[in-house]
C-alpha cells in the first residue's frame, strides 16, 4: 500500500524530446556502421547532421523551457525499469543539466567539424565519436543515479580506443595517456560505486523498504540520513567525481590525457566530460548528502585552491600548447570546485556558469589548437610563432579562446568567474582570495602562449600554410556566437542556472546546511 | 505392475524430461560415431544444435509452468532453481557446440565423440543442479568430471592438451576424493546423505567433525569452482584444452559447481557455513581469488590463460554472492552467472576462430583484428568489457547484486576489493583492446566470420547489451528461482 503511494508519484511520461537528442547520435552511428569505409565525405556528413539533429533539439529545449516554473521538465518516464532495483528509466532537464545539455551539443557538433579533415580510418573514428557524445548527454538528462551511473561509464571506452588510435605521442606515448585517463576514472568510479550501492541500501527503509535511485527522491530522504554516514558517503563521491572534474591532487591524468588525445576527444573531454563530476558533486553531493558536503568544504576549498594555483603555476613552464590548455583546465576546475565548496546559491549559480563557460573556451582553444597541429605538425611553443600572419582565421579563435581564458569582461567566462568570487567571498573569504591570484598566473601563461605563437615576426616556413575555410570555420562560429553572446547577456543562462538551483529545493537545502552544527574538517 | 510402472513413469517425465532427451540425444550420437564413416556423416552438428534447442525451448517451459517435485522420496529436486541452472547448462553447450564446428573438424581424430561427450557432460551438470541427495551430486559430478578429462586431452597429437588431460585427471580426481570424504563425514555425523534431513540433523550441530567436513565440501567444490587456493590447475588445463572444450569448462562446469555449492553449503549447511568462523573464512577465500585473479591476468600473453585468471576473478566475484547468503545473494549469482555465460562464450568463439584461423593462442595474433574482421574485433570487446562490469553490458548489473547483496549483509569491505579489482581487470581486458585495434596487423591473414560461429558471435554480443540495458526479464527468473528454494 505503501509503495502504491511511493509509486505514484511516479508517472509514466513520455515527452519525446530528449530521448530523441540522446539518439540522433546513435542512430547516426548505426547508419555509418553500415556505409562503407571508403566513402569518408559521406561518414562526415552523416555524423555532422545527426550531431545538428541533438543542437537543433537542445536548443529548442533551452528556449522552451519554463524558468517561471521550473523544476524537471520534458520528462520522459518509464517507472520499473528494473523491478527489483527500482530503476527508472527517467530523463528529464532542469535549470542545471540544461546549460550542460546544450554545451555537450555545442561542442559535439563542433567536434565533427574539428576532425573534418581526418583521413585515417575514418569510419571508426566517427562510430566512437558519436557514440561518445550520446554518452555524455545521456549523463546530464538522466533523472535516475543508476541510468546516470550507466551513461558516465559508457563513455570511458570509447574515449580509450579513440586515444589509442587516433592519439599523438609526444612527452607520453599515446597508449600510456589513454591508459591513465582510463584507469583514473575506473577507479575513481568503483569508489563511487561503493559509495552509491551504500546510500541505496540506507535509502531503502526510508522509503517504505523500496529502493530507489530517483535524484528527486533521493534528495527528499537523504536530509534523514545520519549525518556521519553522510560524511562517509560523501567522500566516496568527492574521491570519484574528484578525480574526474581533476580536482588537485587526482589531476595528474588530465594534461597527460589531454596531450594524447586526439582534438575532438580533448574538447569533449575537457569540454564536457569533466564537468560530469562538478554536475554529479552537486547533483548527488549537495541535494542528497548535505551534511557531507558541509564537513567535506573546507578540505575541498583547500585542494580546489592548491589546485588553482599551482595547475596555473605549471602551466606557465609548459612548452606544449595542450599541456598549457590542459592545466589551465585543472587550475580552472579548481574555480569550480570552490564555488561548489561555498555552499550558497550565489556560488553555486556561478559554479554551473563556469563549468558552462570553460566548456565552451576550452573547446574552442583544443579546437584551435588542433589546427596548428594539423598544419603546421607541431604544438612546441617555441617552434611556433607569427601565426597570426599567415592564418589570420585561426589567429583570431585562438585569439578569443585565450581572452576568454583570462576571464575578459563581455566573454561569459568572466561572468562566471565574478559569480564565484561575490559567492565564495562570503563564505570562503581566504580561499576565494587566494584564488584571484591565480587569475594573475592565467593571464601570465594565457599572454606568453598567444604572443609566442601568434605574433612575433613573420616565419617564412609557415607561407605554405592555408588559413581556415569552408567547415574548418564552424567551431570559431558556434564558440564565438556563444561566448558573446550570453558574456554580454549573461542572463540567458545565469537566470536559467538560478531558476534551477531555487526551484529544486537546493537553495532550501543550503540554508540549512548552512545552519546545521555538524563540525567541519577544520 | 503395469500400473506401478505407469506411475512411475507418470512421476518421472514431468520431472526429467530434460535429462532423458540429452542422455538419449547422446548416446544416438555415440551410436552414429560408431556406425557411420567419418566422412558419410555431416548432419552431427545440425542434429546436436536442433535437438538442444528443442531441449531448451522445454526446459524454458518447464521452467515457467513446469510442478515443483521431488522425487524417489527427496534424492532428486524439481524446482525452478534446479531448472533455471539446465537452461543455463543447455544454452552453454548449444553455444558452444555451434562456435566449434570448423575447429573440431581440423581435429585428427575420432571427432565423433565430441558432440556426444559435450552432451554427456551437460547430463552431468543438469543431475548436480537438481541432486537432492549428496550421492546423486556425486555421480552428476563424475559424470561431468570424467567427460572432461576425455574433453581436455581431446587433441591427442598435441602435447599439451594431453599433459592438460593427465593433469586435470590427478587433480580433479583428488579433489574427488576430498569431497567424498566430507560427505562420508556428514553421512556420519548425521546418519543420511540427503540434504533435507542432513540439515534437520546438523541445523544446530557443532565441533570440529562438522567444521571439517564443511570444510572439505567447500574445497572439493572449490577446486571446480577455481576458488583460490585451489586454482592451480586452471591456468594450464585451460591453455593445453582445445578451445571449445577450454569455453565450456569455464562456462558450465564453473556454474554447475556453483549450482551444487549453493545447495549443499549455503543452504544445507548453513548454521556451520555461515557461523562466524566459516564466514570468515568464505570472506578471506572470496577476497584472496578476486585479487590473485586479477592481478596473476595482468602479465598473460596468451588468450587462454588470461581468460582463464580471469574466470578465477570471476568466480570470485560469484562468491561474493554467496557471501550475501540471502534470496538477494543467490538471485545475483544466478543472474551474473547467465551473465558471464553469454559474455565468456562470446569471447571464447573470437579466440577459437582466431586459434583455428591462425593457429595461434597468443594474444599478439589478434594484432589489427579491427581490420581484419571488424565484427570479431568488437564482439571480443565487449564481451571482455562485460566480464570487467563495464556498463551497459550485462556483467555490470550482475556485479551491481552482488555487491549489493554482500553490503546488504554488512560486508562493506569486500564491495571494495571487489569493485576496485574489478576496475583493475578493465586493465588486462582492455590490453587486448589496445591489440586489436592499436595496429592494422598487416603481416596476418584476413579472417572472415561466417555460418553458425558468426551466428554465435552476434548472438552473445546482442545478448550481452540487452541484460546490460533491459535487465528485469532476467532478474524476475533468477528471483522466482531464487525463491524457490527457500520455500522449502
Amino acid at each position: 500500500m505503501m509503495n502504491q503511494a511511493a509509486a505514484s508519484t511516479l508517472q509514466m511520461m513520455l515527452n519525446p524530446t530528449l530521448p530523441l537528442t540522446l539518439l540522433a547520435p546513435v542512430f547516426a552511428a548505426l547508419v555509418i556502421v553500415f556505409l562503407p569505409k571508403e566513402e569518408t565525405k559521406t561518414i562526415k556528413i552523416v555524423a555532422a547532421l545527426g550531431t545538428l539533429t541533438s543542437l537543433a533539439l537542445s536548443i529548442y529545449v533551452f528556449f522552451a523551457y519554463d524558468r517561471h516554473l521550473g523544476g524537471m521538465q520534458f520528462n520522459f518516464l518509464v517507472p520499473g525499469w528494473t523491478q527489483d532495483l527500482g530503476v527508472n528509466l527517467a530523463f528529464g532537464v532542469d535549470g542545471i543539466s540544461l546549460p550542460m545539455l546544450l554545451l555537450t551539443n555545442l561542442i559535439g557538433f563542433s567536434a565533427v567539424y574539428s576532425s573534418w579533415n581526418l583521413e585515417k580510418r575514418v569510419k571508426e573514428f566517427f562510430v566512437l565519436l558519436l557514440v561518445l557524445i550520446a554518452g555524455v548527454m545521456g549523463t546530464f538528462i538522466a533523472r535516475d543515479l543508476f541510468i546516470f551511473f550507466l551513461f558516465y561509464e559508457v563513455v570511458v571506452i570509447p574515449i580509450y580506443i579513440m586515444v589509442i588510435i587516433f592519439g599523438s605521442t609526444k612527452r607520453v606515448t599515446k597508449e600510456y595517456a589513454g591508459m591513465k585517463l582510463t584507469i583514473y576514472l575506473l577507479i575513481g568510479s568503483a569508489f563511487l560505486l561503493v559509495g552509491l550501492v551504500a546510500l541505496y541500501l540506507a535509502i531503502i527503509p526510508l522509503n517504505h523498504n523500496q529502493g530507489t535511485f530517483m535524484f528527486d527522491q533521493l534528495a527528499l530522504l537523504g536530509q534523514q540520513l545520519d549525518p556521519n554516514f553522510q560524511v562517509f558517503v560523501f567522500a566516496l563521491v568527492l574521491f570519484g567525481f574528484g578525480s574526474l572534474i581533476s580536482m588537485f591532487p587526482f589531476h595528474s591524468w588530465s594534461p597527460d590525457g589531454y596531450a594524447g588525445a586526439p582534438t575532438a576527444v580533448s574538447m569533449i573531454h575537457a569540454g564536457v566530460l569533466k564537468k560530469i563530476g562538478g554536475y554529479g558533486l552537486i547533483r548527488l553531493g549537495l541535494f542528497v548528502l548535505p551534511a557531507g558536503a558541509k564537513f567535506w568544504a573546507p578540505a575541498m576549498a583547500v585542494l580546489a585552491v592548491a589546485g588553482a594555483l599551482y595547475a596555473a603555476f605549471i602551466a606557465m613552464a609548459q612548452k606544449d600548447l595542450k599541456y598549457v590548455v590542459g592545466y589551465s583546465s585543472v587550475s580552472h576546475m579548481g574555480y569550480v570546485i570552490i564555488a561548489i565548496a561555498a555552499l550558497n546559491i550565489t556560488s553555486i549559480d556561478g559554479a554551473v556558469a563556469m563549468m558552462f563557460a570553460h566548456g565552451v573556451m576550452s573547446a574552442l582553444f583544443f579546437s584551435m589548437i588542433g589546427f596548428v597541429y594539423e598544419k603546421t605538425h607541431t604544438r612546441n611553443i617555441a617552434d611556433l610563432g607569427g601565426l597570426a600572419h599567415q592564418m589570420p582565421r585561426l589567429a583570431t579563435g585562438f585569439l578569443i579562446a585565450g581572452m576568454a581564458g583570462l576571464g575578459l569582461p563581455s566573454t561569459v567566462n568572466f561572468v562566471a568567474e565574478f559569480t564565484i568570487f561575490i559567492g565564495a567571498v562570503k563564505a570562503l573569504p581566504v580561499p576565494a582570495v587566494l584564488g584571484v591570484f591565480g587569475i594573475i598566473f592565467t593571464a601570465a601563461y594565457t599572454l606568453r602562449v598567444i604572443a609566442n605563437v601568434l605574433f612575433g615576426p613573420r616565419r617564412p616556413e609557415w607561407d605554405h600554410l592555408r588559413d581556415l575555410k569552408g567547415p574548418e570555420m564552424v567551431p570559431i562560429y558556434v564558440f564565438v556566437t556563444v561566448l558573446f553572446v550570453v558574456g554580454v547577456f549573461p542572463n540567458l543562462v545565469l537566470g536559467l542556472i538560478d531558476s534551477g538551483v531555487v526551484s529544486s529545493g537546493l537553495a532550501k537545502i543550503l540554508e540549512t546546511v548552512g545552519q546545521a552544527k555538524i563540525g567541519g574538517l577544520f | 505392475m503395469q500400473d506401478a510402472f505407469g506411475t512411475l513413469l507418470g512421476q518421472l517425465f514431468p520431472v526429467l524430461t530434460p535429462e532423458i532427451l540429452v542422455a538419449l540425444l547422446s548416446l544416438l550420437l555415440l551410436g552414429i560415431g560408431l556406425l557411420i564413416p567419418p566422412g558419410a556423416r555431416k548432419g552431427m552438428l545440425p542434429l546436436t544444435v536442433f535437438a538442444l534447442l528443442g531441449v531448451l525451448g522445454y526446459t524454458v517451459y518447464d521452467f515457467f509452468f513446469g510442478v515443483r517435485a521431488t522425487f524417489l522420496q527427496g534424492m532428486y529436486l524439481h524446482d525452478q532453481f534446479a531448472t533455471f541452472f539446465k537452461i543455463l547448462f543447455v544454452v552453454a553447450a548449444l553455444l558452444v557446440v555451434l562456435f566449434s564446428g570448423n575447429y573440431i573438424q581440423k581435429l585428427p581424430a575420432h571427432r565423433g565423440e565430441f558432440y556426444a561427450l559435450i552432451l554427456a557432460a551437460t547430463l552431468g551438470m543438469m543431475l548436480m543442479a537438481g541432486a537432492g541427495d549428496l550421492i546423486t551430486l556425486y555421480v552428476g559430478l563424475e559424470l561431468m568430471t570424467i567427460t572432461f578429462y576425455l574433453l581436455v586431452a581431446y587433441w591427442q597429437t598435441e602435447a599439451k592438451s594431453a599433459e592438460a588431460g593427465i593433469k586435470y585427471l590427478v587433480l580433479g580426481a583428488s579433489s574427488s576424493a576430498v569431497l567424498l570424504y566430507g560427505i562420508s563425514l556428514i553421512y556420519g555425523l548425521s546418519g543420511s546423505t540427503q540434504l533435507s534431513e542432513i540439515w534437520d540433523a546438523l541445523a544446530n550441530a557443532s565441533g570440529p567433525a562438522v567444521l571439517l567436513a564443511t570444510v572439505f565440501v567447500l574445497a572439493g567444490l572449490g577446486f571446480k569452482i577455481s576458488l583460490v587456493p585451489f586454482h592451480l590447475w586452471a591456468p594450464d588445463i585451460y591453455e593445453g584444452a582445445p578451445t571449445p572444450v577450454t569455453a565450456f569448462l569455464a562456462v558450465a562446469s564453473k556454474a554447475a559447481a556453483f549450482a551444487a555449492l549453493i545447495r549443499v553449503y549455503l543452504i544445507t549447511l548453513n548454521s556451520q557455513a555461515f557461523a562466524p568462523t566459516g564466514e570468515t573464512l568464505l570472506f578471506l577465500l572470496a577476497a584472496l581469488t578476486m585479487i590473485v585473479g586479477n592481478l596473476a591476468a595482468i602479465p598473460q600473453t596468451n588468450i587462454k590463460r588470461l581468460l582463464a585468471y580471469s574466470s578465477i576473478a570471476q568466480a570470485g566475484y560469484l562468491m561474493v554472492g554467496i557471501l550475501g547468503v540471502s534470496v538477494a545473494g543467490v538471485k545475483a549469482v544466478l543472474f551474473y552467472a547467465m551473465a558471464y555465460v553469454f559474455a565468456n562464450l562470446g569471447a571464447f568463439a573470437v579466440a577459437t576462430m582466431i586459434g583455428e584461423k591462425q593457429g595461434s593462442d597468443e594474444i599478439k595474433d589478434f594484432a589489427g583484428l579491427s581490420r581484419r574482421s571488424p565484427l570479431a574485433a568488437a564482439v571480443l570487446t565487449a564481451c571482455l568489457l562485460s566480464l570487467a562490469g563495464i556498463p551497459p553490458l550485462a556483467g555490470f548489473v550482475g556485479k551491481f547484486y552482488l555487491f549489493w547483496a554482500a553490503m546488504d549483509r554488512g560486508h562493506l569491505a569486500i564491495a571494495f576489493i571487489g569493485f576496485v579489482m574489478s576496475m583493475v581487470s578493465v586493465y588486462y581486458y582492455l590490453s587486448v583492446v589496445k591489440v586489436m585495434y592499436l595496429t592494422e596487423g598487416e603481416e596476418l591473414p584476413e579472417v572472415p566470420v561466417k555460418g553458425a560461429p558468426k551466428f554465435t558471435m552476434v548472438f552473445t554480443l546482442l545478448v550481452t547489451l540487452f541484460l546490460g540495458l533491459y535487465p528485469t526479464p532476467l532478474a524476475q527468473m533468477a528471483i522466482s528461482a531464487a525463491n524457490s528454494l527457500v520455500g522449502r
